[in-house]
């Protein structure tokens, strides 16, 4: 019994070593497609919705680290594609984004200014993007999770919806940055103060297992990043208007 | 080989033949039970063999077979059964040692296993040093420009290798061995004490993992952070290992045996499956009432959270009730080699480790898809019991030329069971 598993079992990972090979040789098209419970939040955004359904503009605050961004192309990176995203799917809504690129500063650090950017952007949306830089310097998992606990309950104390989007996938890094611990906070934060988190790194696992982009490259181009950018703007996009529960159609 | 493992020679004391004995009679207690010398309790083996086996495939990227790994099932992952049976069969080898030759010369045997499992570390940092170096220069891609900020430590060698050689900077995985440095450190201390006392030791070790959790004792690490496995708090299952293999066990047999004990195992382990599966089906999450999550969130690993602990003696408990010492599956050819990697776990923890490395390196290199991940896992497996095979042999060859002039009674791959 036990070795006609065992046999099966291998016969079946060899057969899938086969398969995947020739797909791989294919050439898989670049399209990013995304399992449907990454698009989609149990929580809500009701400001966002209520300024839509309103005809009120609607004025998203981004603030990330460099990974929100692309050196020397900041038209390509994922804030300025979820603006065009979002602009194409509600046309009737004014749409404003700015990026707060807070680079090299931790949870903490960036959780300290951000009542001070709310007050002066005064967004419906900020969407946070944060963990990495947390993750490098290994930081206490605990402190990280009060850093962004505090910084959510600010975020809503100032009276705007939150999303929060977690770290990138980075193969190359794995070894080097323990990503584990930073995700399962982050997840906590969000489920506990029911907020949507857009889950990049699942996200950008999911691509690069199903062979959409190779994120393993040492191509030293930006088109890669490029791409995978777009993928993402579009992507937060889908989801933001999910967990406002706006509908696109609607607004045609 | 041979020199790495302490013989123990000579007959085993009357204080410990007796344990057996009485161990024997009580064969219907779950309880893991002494061996009797030169008898191998292969349970502790397959289990160790077992654990290294999921931490190396929890060390590399995640594939098909990270599904078969336990932490995906409960609380608790192989570390814990890692450093319980540590305690165990160190407090069981070097505490037989410390009976028949003293106090002095067993804390000598142990420090030179300190010594050994410093090195093995030092050996793999240097690994990995030679690993990253070689991404840093070759490795550029704009999408990752941030991320590749942590190789900025390679700017400044003399700090790093230098705090690296104090155990306080440590890359990702390479944290279960300076942990075991520091209890094995401590091990002569222990055992002293459970000769003295063995329960007194067991709520000594207790009282400071309280005291941890009360007042936030810890590590710290370089460049920050601290210990990713707190020693003050993981020391709790080393010890209680230590004080299992000290009669404690056989102690608490009745306790173990009960029917009602292993009713709240089995509930708590279900339970335990319950909420782990809320983590990797997000549906269910809305099934568990948020009182519940507020007061189990955070699972702490770092300082070994109590529900992690007790999911590691639940499934102790259940493991030790439903598999028998003398199950005839443990003398199968298919267990061979989980138990031959157990029984040499400092190498082949080593050898995990380094084919984790390996590994990553390979699949970046080759970007492969889901099958290569699963293929490297298996690679990896079979080179760890391939290696496992050969330490096997060659301790046995060189066992047979040396015990024309010894008695049979010591066994030297017990103490190679000390890691």
């Amino acid at each position: 019994m036990r070795s006609d598993f065992g046999a099966r079992l291998g016969l079946m990972l060899l057969a899938g070593c086969l398969t995947a090979g020739s797909a791989r040789a294919e050439d898989a098209p670049p399209n990013c497609e995304v399992p449907a419970y990454l698009l989609s939040s149990e929580s809500s955004l009701p400001k966002v919705a209520e300024a839509v359904n309103s005809g009120k503009p609607l004025s998203i605050l981004v603030v990330g680290s460099r990974s929100s961004s692309i050196a020397s192309s900041e038209a390509s990176a994922y804030p300025a594609r979820l603006q065009a995203m979002l602009k194409e799917k509600l046309p009737s809504v004014p749409i404003s984004l700015s990026v707060e690129l807070q680079t090299a500063k931790t949870a903490e650090e960036a959780a300290a200014t951000l009542v001070k950017l709310v007050e002066a952007k005064n967004p419906t949306l900020v969407i946070w993007q944060t963990g990495t830089v947390d993750a490098m310097r290994s930081i206490d998992p605990d402190d990280f999770r009060s850093a962004l606990d505090q910084g959510v309950v600010a975020l809503q104390n100032a009276g705007t919806d939150v999303v929060l989007i977690n770290l990138q996938y980075s193969p190359r890094t794995e070894t080097m940055i323990s990503a584990p611990p930073y995700l399962d906070s982050m997840r906590v934060v969000a489920q506990q103060h029911d907020i949507p988190l857009f889950d990049r790194f699942a996200m950008m696992h999911h691509w690069n297992d199903s062979g959409d982009f190779d994120l393993f490259s040492t191509s030293h181009g930006t088109d890669l990043a490029k791409r995978v950018h777009d993928c993402l703007g579009r992507a937060l996009a889908t989801f933001v208007i999910d967990a406002a529960h706006l509908n696109p159609a609607q607004q045609n | 080989m041979t020199s790495i493992a302490d013989q123990i020679a000579g007959p085993p004391v009357a204080d410990a033949a007796a344990l057996a004995k009485d161990d024997a009679v009580a064969a219907a207690a779950p309880a893991i039970t002494l061996p009797v010398a030169g008898e191998r309790e292969l349970r502790l083996d397959l289990f160790r063999g077992l654990a290294l086996w999921l931490i190396f495939i929890d060390h590399l990227p995640p594939s098909i077979l990270t599904w078969f790994t336990i932490r995906n099932y409960g609380f608790s992952d192989a570390t814990e059964i890692f450093i319980f049976i540590s305690g165990y069969t160190a407090a069981f080898v070097y505490g037989r040692a410390m009976l028949q030759a003293g106090f002095v010369v067993a804390t000598a045997r142990i420090l030179r296993r300190v010594w050994q499992i410093y090195v093995a570390h030092v050996f793999l940092f240097t690994i990995f040093l030679a690993e990253i170096s070689y991404v840093a220069t070759s490795f550029e891609n704009p999408l990752y420009t941030e991320e590749m900020g942590i190789m900025d430590f390679l700017k400044q060698p003399d700090v790093t290798i230098v705090q690296a050689l104090l155990l306080r900077f440590r890359p990702v995985n390479m944290d279960v061995l300076p942990l075991y440095i520091v209890l094995m450190l401590f091990l002569p201390l222990i055992l002293w004490l459970m000769k003295w006392k063995a329960d007194v030791t067991l709520a000594l070790s207790a009282g400071l993992y309280a005291l941890t959790w009360h007042y936030d004792l810890y590590l710290t690490a370089y460049p920050n952070g601290v210990w990713f496995f707190n020693p003050f708090a993981w020391q709790l299952l080393f010890v209680f290992g230590a004080w299992c293999a000290m009669g404690g066990a056989r102690r608490m047999s009745r306790i173990l045996s009960s029917p009602v004990t292993m009713w709240i195992s089995i509930v708590y382990l279900v339970a335990a499956l319950y909420v782990t599966l809320t983590w990797h089906v997000p549906q269910l999450g809305h099934m568990l009432p948020h009182r519940v999550e507020e007061w189990m969130y955070p699972i702490d690993k770092t300082d070994l959270d109590v529900l992690r602990f007790a999911h590691f003696l639940a499934l102790a408990l259940i493991t030790a009730r439903f598999l028998p010492k003398d199950w005839s599956g443990l003398k199968s050819p298919w267990l061979r080699p989980l138990i031959l990697c157990g029984q040499h776990s400092l190498e082949i923890f080593c050898l995990g480790v380094f084919l984790a490395f390996a590994g990553h390196f390979v699949l970046a290199e080759v970007s492969g898809g889901a099958a290569l991940h699963a293929l490297v896992s298996i690679c990896g497996i079979l080179i760890m019991s391939g290696m496992a095979w050969l330490i096997s042999w060659y301790k046995h060859s060189a066992d047979k030329g040396a015990s024309k002039t010894k008695g049979t009674g010591g066994n030297a791959d017990m103490a190679g069971g000390g890691a």
